[in-house]
């Protein structure tokens, strides 16, 4: 009798913490930096299960870098992770204010994440190929991109390398291993699963790296990036940046009350690390990994960057509307670019004024170059591509209706 | 040449692709080692290795989505769909992906890609093995979309797509894949053999996309069909006595509007016949191309014979399918109109 059980109801998932209310990160587990061990790149997965549970600290609370995923980058190279990483963060901020400022429709920033696609771009060779979404542009200031060229993408001015087609920050860069990025969620994770099986067919040694968000891995593009990565043990590192917040919608809608993002990888066999996305030396150590394993051919990594999105979801979005003002503030894992400087200043390579001066000696060189991309045009203003350029490229060859329409449209 | 079936040329096609370039990977669901359900692959993964041709998880927007990253690394991948009714799945990647990288990314990547599906109906395959979404595809921009009519075609315009530098949709009728049909489908089938189209050239010799045939000469009304349709409307021709030009536009995308203009300036009439459903179906587009184009020319209103726009049916096959006594009847129509 159905009068035997009592009426259900249905569990709809809430942030712990919403405006107003008080951040409080107390439940969420953080190992201390150096527990987790480096397993060897041939390990197979079933023997790393719990490492989708507990996550990959390198940097201590002291700045030092402790446990055997350290050791891995010179001082040097570290001060240069530094760079790339402020350059991210003076380039977003100049970005968005261009846009506050009319002269582009749209921008995303990465504040808060910058050591993710910065240090991760460090363990890639030339050749390899990111299928990123839009918030791994460290890939491409990390890996020597011209800034020149991405503003003036951003402008959509007469020097776009997309001729004005594509919106801003969706970049694309063959040379610099970049694919284009889409905007519809999801879509290029599969297609990083497909382009390491085809340097699979074709016996290349290059790898590939896919990228998704905490959000986007409800999509079924991710469940068929798992199925075929693991059916095919393609060589591609497959990237979920967690930042805890897809627009307004918390991390737990995605993934349910339980588990972790990266334990998804559990069930088809994949080996699945988390690590602390805003330590940089993890990251890099962590991705180091996953590509060497891939690159031996030892099949797909699955990697869960912890971190936080410390800014809006876009120029289009305001935070404060269905999140504490406060919660970046008491996020646990800290700012990147901070504990990146502790670190190097811990260990007597770096010092409170050379960061002053290296963030004021950054600033100037993002602000040179806006105004060089300023100078040829911005958004609605200087020089624009031409609007026959919309019709160009649909096709390698245009074919009759298009070139009829072009003319009809006075082109 | 070689008297063969459309599934032999279209596994032809494919055999002189895999030969002559080694960036030609084939799969899908079912497609390397037994060869595909209607086995239009059948043998290949035995002559090249299971490298380049292989099965796929039941995944079409996995299928799809791996194959645009294999295209976008230099692969030309050939992939099947193994019912045209089940590419919805895949259709995000196609439209959103696979049609926009050349442009989006100014041809920094591009996507040489065939997605072969079965497609049509008139065996008795019900809502979910008969449906043709040609239309689906010809409203995106950046894609090609071919429907050949015969093996002849098949092997020539699958050799043209695997060269083509844009993702192309390839249609395969399924009704046609063993004989042509005219849609009397209480006569005995009829086979490929003996027919002039099942004569197949050796070697690599392509049919160019975007360009129509005229299957039928005549004078006094243009019907414009593809696929199973051409076959349909051919008999409709000559059981109503009536002297009608038949084209095969073979390529609905780009298409062939030169030949379509000539004839129906010559007729001054036009019927145009699909299986597919009819609001916002190709047919449509079609006569909306031959009035901007020939109005004046035009002595009767265009008629459209197609699908109903309902689902497609199962038991009511024939009653659904517009078969020859319906082509007749527009015939008519027209000629009086």
């Amino acid at each position: 009798m159905s009068d035997d059980f009592p009426p259900l109801s249905l569990n709809v998932p809430e942030p712990g913490c919403r405006p107003g209310s008080t951040p409080d990160f107390s439940d969420f587990e953080i190992p201390r930096a150096g527990a987790v061990k480096r397993p060897p790149t041939d390990v197979d997965p079933d023997a790393i299960r719990d490492m989708a549970f507990s996550i990959v600290r390198v940097l201590n609370k002291d700045g030092e870098a402790v446990g055997d995923w350290a050791g891995a980058l010179s001082p040097e190279e570290l001060r240069e992770g530094l760079r790339h990483m402020l350059t991210l963060r003076a380039f977003d901020a100049r970005m968005l204010n261009a846009q506050r400022q009319g002269k582009t429709s749209f921008y995303m920033q990465h504040l808060g994440e910058e050591a993710v696609s910065c240090a991760f771009s460090r363990a890639l060779r030339p050749g390899d190929m990111n299928f990123p979404t839009y918030r791994q542009a460290g890939l491409l200031i990390a890996g020597g991109y011209p800034m020149l060229t991405m503003m003036n993408q951003i402008y959509s001015n007469a020097d776009d390398p997309l001729h004005g087609r594509q919106l801003p920050i969706m970049y694309s860069s063959k040379e610099h291993g970049f694919f284009s990025i889409s905007g519809n969620l999801g879509t290029q994770f599969v297609q990083s699963v497909g382009w390491a099986m085809a340097s699979a067919i074709s016996g290349d040694t290059k790898i590939a790296t896919g990228w998704i968000g905490d959000g986007s891995t409800a999509e079924s593009d991710f469940h068929s990036a798992m199925v075929f990565a693991s059916t095919y043990d393609a060589p591609v590192v497959l990237n979920i940046v967690n930042n805890q917040w897809a627009i307004s919608t918390f991390q737990g809608i995605a993934r349910g009350g339980v588990g972790t993002f990266a334990a998804r990888g559990h069930g088809f066999g994949i080996a699945s690390i988390r690590v602390d996305g805003n330590d940089y030396l993890a990251v890099h150590a962590v991705a180091k990994w996953a590509c060497e394993r891939a690159r031996q051919g030892h099949g797909p990594t699955l990697i869960e960057h912890v971190t936080y999105r410390a800014g809006g979801h876009s120029t289009s979005d305001d935070p404060s509307a269905y999140r504490s003002k406060r919660e970046a503030a008491a996020w646990p894992l800290g700012d990147p670019i901070e504990r990146l400087k502790k670190h190097l200043i811990t260990i007597g390579e770096w010092s409170e004024d050379r960061h002053k001066q290296a963030e004021a000696e950054i600033l100037d060189g993002v602000i040179a170059t806006q105004k060089q991309a300023e100078a040829v045009g911005t958004l609605g203003g200087g020089k624009a591509p031409s609007p026959r350029d919309m019709f160009e490229g649909v096709y390698e060859t245009m074919p009759p209706h298009l070139i009829r329409q072009r003319q009809e449209a006075g082109y | 040449m070689a008297s063969m079936t459309m599934i032999e040329a279209i596994r032809e096609a494919h055999d002189v692709a895999m030969a002559a370039d080694d960036r030609v990977v084939v799969f899908g669901e079912d497609v390397g080692f037994f060869g595909g359900v209607f086995r239009c692959t059948a043998g290949l993964q035995q002559k090249y290795g299971k490298s380049r041709c292989f099965d796929a998880p039941i995944n079409e927007s996995g299928i799809v989505g791996t194959a645009i990253g294999m295209a976008a690394y230099g692969l030309k991948p050939v992939i099947e769909i193994q019912f045209a009714d089940y590419v919805y799945p895949a259709y995000d990647q196609i439209v959103s992906e696979a049609a926009r990288l050349r442009h989006r990314s100014n041809a920094d990547f591009t996507c040489p890609l065939v997605i072969r599906m079965p497609t049509g109906g008139g065996i008795f395959g019900g809502q979910t093995h008969s449906q043709s979404p040609e239309a689906l595809f010809t409203h995106v921009s950046g894609l090609k979309v071919v429907v050949p009519s015969n093996p002849y075609d098949a092997k020539g315009l699958l050799l043209a797509a695997i060269e083509d530098p844009d993702p192309v949709i390839f249609l395969e009728p399924k009704r046609l894949y063993n004989g042509p049909f005219d849609g009397y489908h209480d006569r005995p089938v009829t086979s490929w053999k003996n027919h002039p189209k099942g004569e197949v050239p050796e070697g690599a010799e392509i049919v160019p996309l975007g360009k129509a045939s005229i299957t039928r000469e005549g004078a006094d009304v243009t019907v414009l069909a593809y696929g199973t349709m051409v076959y349909v409307a051919e008999a409709a021709a000559e059981a109503s006595g009536i002297d009608a030009e038949v084209i095969d536009l073979r390529t609905l995308l780009p298409l062939d509007l030169e030949t379509i203009q000539a004839s129906v300036e010559k007729t001054g009439r036009c019927v145009i016949v699909h299986e597919a459903t009819r609001t916002s179906g190709f047919g449509a587009e079609l006569m909306s191309l031959v009035q901007e184009s020939c109005f004046y020319h035009l002595e009767a209103p265009i008629i459209r014979v197609t699908g109903w726009d309902t689902p497609y049916p199962h038991a009511q096959e024939w009653e659904y399918f517009p078969g020859p006594a319906r082509v007749g009847e527009a015939l008519k129509k027209v000629m009086e109109g």
